[in-house]
């Protein structure tokens, strides 16, 4: 795993320096915030959300741990981009408009979460999220 | 007696760029069905939650089979000092890298996530033989590879023989592992048994063989290098006694299976069903796969035929893809026994045999590794020399005496 | 950005701001009146990990046992798949996932018949897990036994081991998945006992549903109901030869 993050971080940063330094009227992506705080700092997560995800995956899915600060579903839950006729944007949408789209586009760093997540919250869950610290 | 060297393949004639051509294309066709069937998920296939394995597999098990019993010529020279196979060696150790080359290619491609192939290398369940098996491909492309450039770098040919022994006993436990793919299975009535780690030995050396002795044959026929009839005559002597020895080892597997009641349906299934299976085993294994070819390769007529000799060895490659169908595919579309002796049914299919049917994807998929393996052949024969510049039997056999 | 951020559901947003604070509680108990409270009562905190201590199964009583279906369906309906989901409409009937079907055994000398929900029989020694190549089938400390489709590749290696044909590959791609219950293609998925209630305190949804015959708990407590009824009356293994104890146990199997 640590060679594929090693080769993440360097195809974006090859990117970004490209896109910065060629491309300079190329708009930077602008993800659409929530309102308030999100459950950390927005430098911190723009560089470290995935390993934030990473780590609760593995608490989640081996040791039962739900606590939902650093739980996928509610990144996608808080995060979820409503279209002009009020339907959520999925993340193959042209438009890029899904959360996560907006920059992994712009970055071409693909992600696989969403071959088996749900991308949008669902109405047809059974279940709220719960919400704790 | 003159003097033996290997050499390139020129490699420049029509025939040889039709020879890549069409390997090429079955390869190209290969990649092309990987790709629609990875693009729109499995469901294109045939293959189905309960027969999960299907062409793509046969060919794919077939292939890393025959892959560990071509390099036996080599070891047949290098670990038994057969003087006779010592020009056949590197050729042996070439087709053994490119069929294993391209049985594990048929293999990943198969996979749901062939996306995930840098997690198949680096998470390991120790337990399961299918890892095992991934470190024993690994090694064996290097083992082999040692072992190649042990033979053909002049100051290393001291240790070809110490290196033919690793690589000989690397092959047997590599076939082990395969065998053991379905040796461990406990929970398929056809499977589940030690006798198919040496099973799948046995058919490595007739598989193998078989394709090495076609290899061989269309490599000097194409290039108009001497072959002699000698060296030929005893590569299918051998064949014969390796096609004889599965035969009695698929005997001795349905024996023990018709002798305990436990096992009484799976092997009717099998040896008396009205089913795709039975006819397979019988017409193309049996009959097509293993009597036929005995009958030509022993026969002192067909048997000292060039053209017979081939026709034979297409026979044991046909057989023994058929016999790899009615394992794996057999294996699996008999039901599941869930309550031993009783009668099941549902609607998932308890109770009742499988279906399965190969699409033109998969066949096209599983048989493009057969096309990988003999386009990585033909190239490197024109890169490096493999293939010695005569096997006349004057010029190879050390006790080679002319006919009168 | 301002047309935009009136897009974001409200709602969604409210809970992101109150995250971690007294908000959130207030919000829970307006979105989940009553499960939250009553159910947490006796599960574990959340971000306590499992243990090896619990082992969680399910015995199903198969003398009320008809055809009736309803621990499929709510299987289908909890989890999102086969009627309780639009996806997989290309795959064909044997090519779908079926977590969990109702199947009939008949002793063909005495006709005496029963009909029994099969699933995923959480083994304590699943042969799922001993041939995957890559540790993705796994089972928990609390002995469920999952697919950790992160690292699964797709091989179906462990289908062919599965002496109770419990585990489905995705052969086509999905969209219509539930959020709690992630499922995709290429990767394969069985019954995870729902352990997305199980760890919030609650019950499989076929115990839900079936809670006349079935009877879900900690197999380790021997004061816990499946255990006081295992001892009272016993309980059948499928396959009990091949030794993998597992994890679902049934009663009036008298064959």
């Amino acid at each position: 795993m640590h060679v594929m993050h090693i080769l993440k971080i360097i195809s974006l940063a090859v990117l970004l320096l490209t896109a910065t330094g060629i491309n300079a009227d190329v708009p930077k992506p602008k993800p659409i915030h929530g309102e308030g705080q999100c459950v950390e700092p927005e430098d911190d997560m723009k560089r470290n959300h995935m390993e934030y995800i990473l780590h609760q995956r593995d608490e989640t899915m081996q040791k039962g741990i739900r606590t939902s600060k650093h739980s996928f579903k509610q990144c996608v839950s808080c995060h979820a981009v409503k279209d002009d006729n009020g339907e959520y944007v999925r993340i193959d949408d042209p438009s890029n408009k899904h959360f996560c789209a907006t920059c992994h586009e712009f970055a071409a760093v693909s992600i696989d979460c969403f071959q088996c997540h749900a991308d949008t919250p669902r109405s047809t869950d059974k279940h709220e999220l719960r919400v704790n610290k | 007696m003159k003097k033996v060297y290997f050499s390139e393949i020129d490699g420049n004639s029509m025939g040889y760029l039709a020879v890549v051509a069409i390997l090429g294309l079955i390869t190209a066709l290969g990649l092309g069905a990987f790709w629609y069937m990875e693009h729109n998920g499995h469901w294109v296939t045939g293959m189905n939650n309960e027969v999960v394995w299907g062409l793509p597999h046969v060919f794919a098990v077939f292939l890393i089979v025959a892959a560990s019993g071509a390099l036996n010529v080599a070891s047949i020279s290098s670990v038994f000092q057969k003087a006779a196979y010592k020009p056949l060696a590197r050729l042996s150790g070439l087709l053994a890298l490119a069929l294993l080359a391209g049985g594990l290619a048929v293999l990943v491609l198969d996979l749901g996530h062939p996306d995930r192939l840098i997690v198949a290398m680096t998470y390991y369940n120790f337990k399961s033989i299918f890892a095992w098996n991934i470190y024993l491909y690994m090694g064996f492309f290097v083992v082999v590879i040692i072992y190649l450039w042990m033979m053909m770098e002049r100051k290393m040919n001291g240790f070809t023989r110490a290196a033919g022994t690793a690589a000989f006993i690397w092959r047997l436990i590599l076939t082990t592992g395969t065998g053991s793919i379905f040796g461990f299975i406990v929970a398929r009535q056809l499977f589940d048994s030690a006798i198919y780690a040496p099973m799948f030995i046995i058919m490595s050396f007739s598989f193998g063989l078989a394709i090495f002795i076609l290899v061989l044959m269309a490599i000097y026929g194409g290039t108009g290098r001497p072959l002699g009839d000698a060296i030929l005559f005893r590569l299918k002597n051998l064949l014969g006694v390796f096609v004889a020895a599965v035969l009695m080892m698929v005997t001795i597997f349905y024996l023990t299976g018709l002798y305990a009641t436990e096992h009484h349906d799976v092997v009717a299934f099998i040896l008396n069903g009205n089913n795709i299976y039975t006819k397979l085993f019988w017409v193309v294994q049996v009959i097509m796969g293993s009597l036929a070819p005995l009958a030509i390769l022993y026969n002192p007529i067909t048997g000292t035929s060039r053209g017979w000799i081939a026709i034979a060895a297409i026979l044991v490659i046909l057989g023994g893809l058929a016999q790899l169908y009615v394992i794996l595919i057999g294996g699996q579309a008999f039901p599941l026994v869930l309550f031993p002796g009783m009668e099941v049914s549902s609607s998932f299919a308890d109770g009742v045999v499988a279906a399965y049917s190969p699409s033109l994807p998969e066949f096209l998929l599983g048989f493009s590794g057969i096309g990988i393996a003999l386009i990585i052949v033909t190239l490197a024969l024109k890169v490096l020399g493999f293939a010695p510049n005569s096997l006349a039997d004057a010029d190879v056999d050390p006790h080679y005496v002319a006919a009168k | 950005m301002n047309k935009n951020d009136s897009l974001v559901d409200q709602k969604r947003r409210a809970i992101l701001g109150g995250m971690g604070g007294t908000a959130a509680a207030i919000v829970g108990l307006t979105i989940a009146p009553g499960v939250l409270l009553t159910q947490t009562a006796q599960a574990k905190p959340v971000d306590e990990a499992i243990s090896s201590k619990t082992r969680w199964g399910i015995l199903i009583d198969t003398n009320n046992c008809n055809d009736c279906n309803d621990c499929v369906t709510a299987c289908e309906e909890e989890n999102g798949w086969g009627s309780g989901s639009t996806d997989e409409q290309k795959s064909r009937p044997d090519q779908k996932a079926q977590w969990i079907r109702t199947v009939k055994v008949t002793d063909k000398q005495t006709g005496y018949a029963k009909t029994l929900p099969m699933m995923c029989q959480h083994c304590e020694h699943p042969p799922c897990v001993d041939v995957c190549p890559t540790g993705a089938s796994f089972k928990r400390d609390d002995g469920i036994v999952l697919v950790d489709k992160h690292i699964c590749i797709g091989c179906r290696y462990c289908m062919m081991a599965c002496p109770y044909k419990a585990r489905s590959f995705i052969h086509e791609t999905l969209t219509d998945q539930r959020s709690y219950m992630p499922r995709g293609k290429g990767t394969v998925e069985s019954c995870t006992m729902c352990v997305h209630k199980v760890d919030n305190g609650e019950n499989p949804a076929c115990v839900d549903a079936c809670s006349s015959s079935m009877t879900f708990g900690d197999l380790n407590d021997p004061d816990s109901e499946i255990s006081k009824e295992l001892a009272r009356h016993g309980g059948t293994q499928i396959r009990a030869d091949l030794r993998l104890n597992p994890g679902v146990r049934y009663q009036g199997l008298n064959f």
